[in-house]
């Protein structure tokens, strides 16, 4: 579809949408009400998964996770762990590889993924065996027993560095690190750039980060031996397309997988969608077992390995004319998804895949999708679900275009947005923008948002030499999803042999029993959006009843509540999807109800109206009876229905929009049903001493539609504020650059407070959508996605960077802004450049040194130094050495600094010997704490009255110690190898001169101390 | 994150805590808050045989105001102190610093005696005490002493204390008439561990300046004021001299940097505080 002509925003000025204030109405539905669920919520009366009380016998499982990014898994051992008392069982990848199959991956690429890692591990976290016993402490205890031997692998971190020639191979059987790639061209791009003004480049790079729920994972399966059937309660949130892929790995039909969820969430975000290979294996351990089983995921597993999202690469480009529109598109986008594909991956990267070209009407575009695997967690669903990854490239690059062409940044984002009077719109790659007025929102969101203030507040702050930006961000944001997007991936000849796949269903069920109170169930689970309430609204609406009339249960019950693969709460498929669903349901027993009344009041159905628990005649407010007795003839009374009518009150609706068609033959795809509109503004300051970034102000304007409750509505956009801030300024997962997890508390993974929290302005019109009954879009997912790159924007224009790093950390503009040290440490542990500290982010190497004077004769030192029995006096803590060769040993070593102590398995070897000058001492250690390798150079001089001991060392640290005591772990490393040469001088300098004997009577007590 | 097994002692007495101590030494932990020790027992960071909680001994519960120090129980809440009405007159620094100790609900919990014998190099009242030449008092079943805070701490996580001793108290010289103080730190989130803290002192001839979180203890160096017109160079020494240590959240460079950049401020609040 050819793009329409631009006609200005004024033009369109008299057809203005609804303002929300603006809407008089006696229907719930629209206003503000508070929510149902908040009351048990807010009074610690919620219903959470750990709340339902787990059946008799039931066995407490923990699940021992690999400490490493890569290796092949050579031995484990479970008999240390089965023996101690308490312990039911241990699951080890063979059980699982035995009992299942692996998850179906949505690409035709070997990367089979079981419950439990078999025969190799792919990132730190990967659960390697299961422990099932008496209680979480026993389980745990017994986790520290399972000895597993692993052959460490070189691990990429780096998505670029997957793909160079020669990158390890996170599965061998797959020829590349790149599992998929596909080019898209929509118009002729090719051409665009060629007859463009100018072309301006940009490449950004999007973190990896979660939204994190307050609840983590849990749990509790039962296994039926006499069908064969599991029966497993799990906080799962859906996409349900998942249910098959549990069924499958399980061996079992789909009716044979009974998955429920509980009443209430502590948060979902998208991540809860990552239980699921937990649902199968714990369902394996309750088979095995033959004992019900329960798991809780416990923070560090959840910042582990529960989920995230992906992170991605994306270099964008565009074609602009001097006068700022743009006319074509190219991008490279390479998403990193872990190590290995979970359904329904590569989701992020084809869920906006239509709206590529977001807000603006570009009608050339070329799109690189590639998607790569990484020795880190798997990626899977969160909110915003690849629209924070686009945006930041789209929206940088406005930004960028601005200052190339050397123009206000409102005047392009205004030269290209989608027109007023445009819709429904077709964008270049095939979504259906379906109502909207782009450019009025830009209009009110500048002009009662207070542009003009803002820039004062700027200039005022520059003219004080103060680093002051203000950011722009225009999004469209998607809603209930497509359900054969995914199918994007691969070419259309495949997807012709594969069959079509396309659409999304909505199910919702209205029951009336005979007291006339209305319950509801629908195909949601619940994660906290206040479902519940809207769900009562939708249903007052139509019925004239209270709130308190209507009963919302959303415990999902797969065998016995109405569902379909897209099934779940995800996408912002609730406003488009389900709320419709449960709007028609209720519509039809209001049109059963309609006739029944109007058969016993004698007036026509269509004179019959439903009002404050009445159902009466339209004409003759006094002809009425009362909605419950109504309902009670249904139930009580079949001969008294009017011909033909089936007693009972239970109606289900279904919902599937016929816009939701499957990808064209040119790969154009209309991703979502619905599309709102965001336009963000902020300003930012940051602080020239420390380098922090305060949010000074944040307006966000929105258009989603008819809003079904404000109130809800103004929750959700805060709530997606705050994690789009996160990401902005906080959240990231990170590994350093060999793959280990740095980020393993919420100590080191920071997820904002309410302190860290600013206000914000939120401002909204309603265009209804054309194509859905209720006119509403989703709206909880847009400022995830324009938040983040309006922060980065704002940081931009305050400090003139084209590079702005996600999260934008002080250390990291720090790192950009300062100049040189005027006075560097003498010792050159740190580093002393913004570009060697930007490089070395990634690298974990905790390095130093150190000198020791010693008052012994330097040919004394260098035996001592030889001598394994000095070595095994010297070594802090340790047990028991071995000589395993010429100066090589294997030792027993109590490692620790202050209360923080493990036993460790330690190998020290000496080489690069050079007699009495220097040598070379390298080696590793091993634990449950963790692990460490590294070497150091020793030299010796002869000084005045004995000699000089000077080292440097450079270490790696891995394991739990690196995840959890990130902040501790350098001045651990610095303390435990001085520790180790002040023994070491300690013990010679005392002898210097002395005879031998000393020396040996002291080494021989020392060897006697207890250890 | 379930501790391993321990035995769980809770002595009325301190004479019974020293007895424990005295039985189990380096086999037993004190807890007084746990806001601190509970974590890492979860998180099997700490291993140990036995648990001493201290908190309900009466005897430990005391804040106790002398003529020249505010001496506070080992069992004494963090939030005890700070709703201390006349705190900002007796001890100002410490109501300056306690609000940035942790989150209001961890201070509920939290005991200023535990903070300071758990030693963290980003804490802010080993800072404070350090940086006034507080006491920290230790008892066992041989006897009791009383140690300097720069002897106490003796680095990360590491301090004088025997394993068979208690601390019992710590000892924070009262504010002098004329004196003035400062703090400022910088942490990603407020409550966070500090990546730098700053605490000054302004007296009649020197200024104390404290700093925590850059090396493996606080460092204090006193300024005579004749030289304050040189305290950019001297700065600038000292944060070279201190080095800083890595994290994820902050190079050693950008520590050094900020102690530059924040010394005179928090300089010039304990100077416009002092008479």
């Amino acid at each position: 579809m050819s793009a329409p002509a631009i006609r200005s925003a004024q033009a369109e000025a008299p057809s203005r949408p609804p303002r929300a204030k603006d809407r008089q109405s006696s229907s719930p539905l629209g206003q503000p009400i508070p929510r149902k669920e908040d009351e048990a919520l807010l009074r610690g009366r919620g219903r959470y998964a750990d709340d339902v009380p787990a059946p008799a016998g039931t066995l407490h499982a923990y699940v021992v996770r690999s400490p490493i990014p890569h290796g092949l898994i050579r031995r484990i051992d479970v008999s240390r762990a089965l023996a101690l008392p308490g312990v039911h069982a241990v699951l080890t990848g063979e059980d699982v590889a035995r009992l299942s199959d692996p998850f179906l991956v949505a690409l035709k690429q070997p990367i089979p993924q079981w419950t439990l890692a078999v025969e190799r591990v792919r990132f730190v976290g990967e659960p390697v065996a299961l422990v099932l016993a008496e209680d979480r402490y026993i389980a745990e205890d017994a986790s520290e027993l399972v000895d597993i031997a692993y052959e460490p692998l070189p691990a990429i971190v780096d998505p670029e560095e997957a793909v160079a020639e020669g990158a390890p191979l996170v599965h061998p059987d797959c020829k590349s690190n790149e599992v998929s790639r596909r080019d898209f061209t929509y118009g002729d791009p090719d051409k665009a750039f060629a007859e463009a003004d100018k072309v301006v480049k940009l490449r950004v790079d999007y973190p990896r980060n979660s939204f994190m729920p307050m609840e983590c994972f849990v749990v509790v399966a039962q296994f039926r031996p006499s069908d064969g059937s599991f029966d497993v309660l799990a906080n799962f949130q859906g996409p349900f397309s998942a249910h098959p892929v549990m069924a499958r790995a399980l061996r079992v039909s789909g009716a044979k997988l009974r998955l429920r969820t509980p009443a209430d969430s502590g948060g979902s975000f998208g991540i809860k969608l990552s239980v699921f290979p937990f649902v199968v294996l714990m369902g394996l351990a309750a088979r095995i077992s033959g004992r019900p089983v329960k798991w809780v995921e416990d923070r560090y597993e959840h910042l582990l390995a529960a989920s995230s999202g992906p992170n991605r690469v994306t270099h964008i480009e565009a074609a602009v004319k001097n006068d700022g529109r743009i006319t074509a598109l190219r991008m490279d986008q390479m998403e990193d998804y872990g190590a290995f594909l979970r359904a329904p991956m590569p989701g992020p990267l084809y869920r906006m895949h239509g709206a590529t070209t977001g807000a603006y009407d570009v009608p050339n575009l070329y799109v690189v999708n590639r998607v790569v695997l990484t020795n880190k967690a798997p990626a899977a669903l969160i909110r915003g679900f690849g629209g924070p990854q686009l945006y930041l490239g789209l929206e940088r690059l406005v930004q960028r275009i601005a200052l190339a062409l050397d123009m206000d940044v409102l005047d392009v984002i205004r030269k290209n947005l989608v027109p007023s009077g445009a819709f429904p719109y077709r964008a270049a790659a095939g979504a259906l923008y379906d109502s909207g007025d782009y450019p009025l929102c830009v209009d009110i969101a500048t002009g009662e948002g207070r542009l003009e203030d803002l820039k004062r507040r700027r200039d005022a702050a520059r003219a004080k030499g103060r680093h002051y930006g203000i950011g722009f961000a225009a999004v469209v944001e998607p809603s209930m999803s497509n359900m054969g997007y995914l199918s994007t991936m691969i070419p259309a000849s495949a997807r012709e042999r594969a069959g079509p796949k396309n659409g999304a269903v909505s199910l919702a069920t209205v029951n009336v029993d005979p007291l006339g109170t209305v319950s509801v169930t629908a195909d949601l689970t619940v994660q906290g959006q206040g479902h519940e309430t809207v769900i009562s609204q939708i249903v007052c609406d139509q019925l004239g009843l209270k709130m308190d009339d209507v009963v919302v249960n959303l415990e999902m019950d797969t065998v016995k509540d109405q569902w379909s693969i897209a099934a779940g709460t995800y996408s912002c498929r609730f406003s488009p999807g389900t709320a419709v669903a449960v709007h028609h349901a209720a519509g039809a027993i209001r049109d059963k109800l309609a006739r029944i009344a109007a058969n016993q009041l004698n007036v026509l159905p269509e004179d019959i109206e439903f009002v404050d628990g009445m159902i009466r005649s339209k004409t003759n407010p006094d002809n009425g009876l009362a909605f419950a007795r109504v309902a009670g003839t249904a139930h009580w009374s079949p001969v008294m229905l009017p011909d033909g009518m089936a007693p009972g009150l239970r109606e289900t609706a279904t919902w599937a929009p016929p816009e939701l068609e499957p990808p064209s033959g040119d790969d154009r795809i209309n991703t979502s049903l619905a599309y709102g509109f965001v336009f963000d503004m902020c300003g930012v300051e940051i602080d020239p001493d420390t380098w922090e970034v305060r949010v000074d102000r944040y307006v966000s304007m929105h258009d989603a539609g008819r809003l079904l409750n404000p109130l809800i509505a103004e929750g959700q956009i805060r709530g997606a504020f705050v994690q789009g801030l996160a990401t902005a300024l906080y959240e990231e997962f990170r590994y350093d650059d060999k793959g280990g997890f740095l980020t393993g508390t919420l100590a080191d993974y920071l997820i904002p407070t309410v302190t860290e929290v600013p206000e914000i302005e939120l401002l909204h019109i309603e265009s209804p959508s054309p194509f859905t009954a209720l006119g509403a879009k989703g709206l909880a997912e847009g400022n995830c996605m324009s938040t983040p790159v309006c922060i980065a924007n704002a940081v931009a224009d305050a400090l003139g960077i084209e590079h702005v790093p996600l999260p934008v950390t002080p250390m990291r503009l720090h790192a950009l802004m300062a100049g040189p040290e005027k006075t560097p440490p003498r010792q050159a542990k740190a580093t002393s450049t913004a570009a060697t500290a930007a490089k070395r982010e990634g690298a974990r190497e905790l390095t130093g040194s150190g000198a020791v004077t010693i008052g012994a004769p330097v040919a004394q030192v260098w035996r001592a130094l030889l001598d394994p029995e000095n070595l095994k006096a010297t070594i802090p803590g340790c047990h028991a050495l071995d000589v395993v060769g010429e100066n090589d040993y294997r030792a027993e070593v109590s490692l620790g600094v202050g209360p923080v102590k493990g036993r460790f398995r330690a190998e020290v070897r000496l080489s690069d010997l050079d007699p009495e000058r220097s040598g070379r001492l390298s080696g590793g250690i091993t634990g449950p704490l963790g692990d460490a390798s590294g070497a150091g150079m020793l030299r010796l001089e002869p000084i005045e009255g004995g000699t000089r001991i000077s080292y440097d060392y450079e270490v790696a640290v891995g394991g739990r110690a690196a995840a959890i005591g990130g902040r501790l772990l350098d001045g651990a490393a610095d303390l435990v190898i001085r520790q180790f040469f002040e023994r070491f001088a300690s013990r010679l300098g005392a002898s210097s001169g002395a005879p031998s004997a000393s020396w040996w009577n002291r080494l021989t007590s020392a060897l006697r101390k207890p250890q | 994150m379930k501790p391993r097994p321990f035995t769980y002692l809770r002595p009325d007495t301190v004479a019974e805590a020293a007895e424990a101590l005295s039985e189990w030494k380096e086999a037993a932990r004190v807890m007084a808050g746990g806001q601190t020790l509970i974590a890492m027992l979860n998180l099997r960071l700490v291993d140990c045989e036995a648990i001493v909680d201290i908190s309900r001994v009466p005897e430990l519960s005391a804040i106790t105001r002398t003529k020249t120090h505010l001496e506070i129980g080992a069992a004494v809440t963090q939030n005890r102190v700070l709703s201390r009405p006349e705190l900002a007159q007796e001890v100002p620094l410490l109501a300056k610093a306690l609000p940035w100790v942790g989150h209001f609900q961890t201070r509920n919990k939290g005991t200023v005696c535990g903070s300071i014998a758990h030693a963290d190099p980003s804490s802010e009242l080993p800072l404070s005490l350090a940086l006034l030449g507080g006491e920290v008092v230790l008892r066992s079943t041989r006897g009791t002493r009383v140690l300097k805070a720069a002897e106490f701490q003796r680095g990360l996580l590491s301090t004088a204390r025997e394993p068979d001793e208690l601390v019992t108290a710590v000892r924070f010289p009262l504010g002098a008439k004329g004196e003035g103080t400062g703090f400022r730190e910088v942490a990603r989130r407020h409550g966070d561990f500090a990546i730098v803290s700053l605490a000054a002192r302004a007296r009649a001839d020197a200024i104390d300046l404290g700093i925590g979180g850059v090396a493996d203890r606080p460092a204090v160096r006193t300024i005579p004021r004749a030289d304050l017109s040189r305290l950019d160079d001297i700065v600038d020494a000292l944060a070279a001299e201190l080095g800083g240590f890595e994290d994820i959240h902050a190079t050693a460079r950008y520590r050094r940097d900020l102690v530059r950049r924040l010394a005179r401020p928090v300089i010039d609040e304990a100077l416009s505080c002092s008479a």
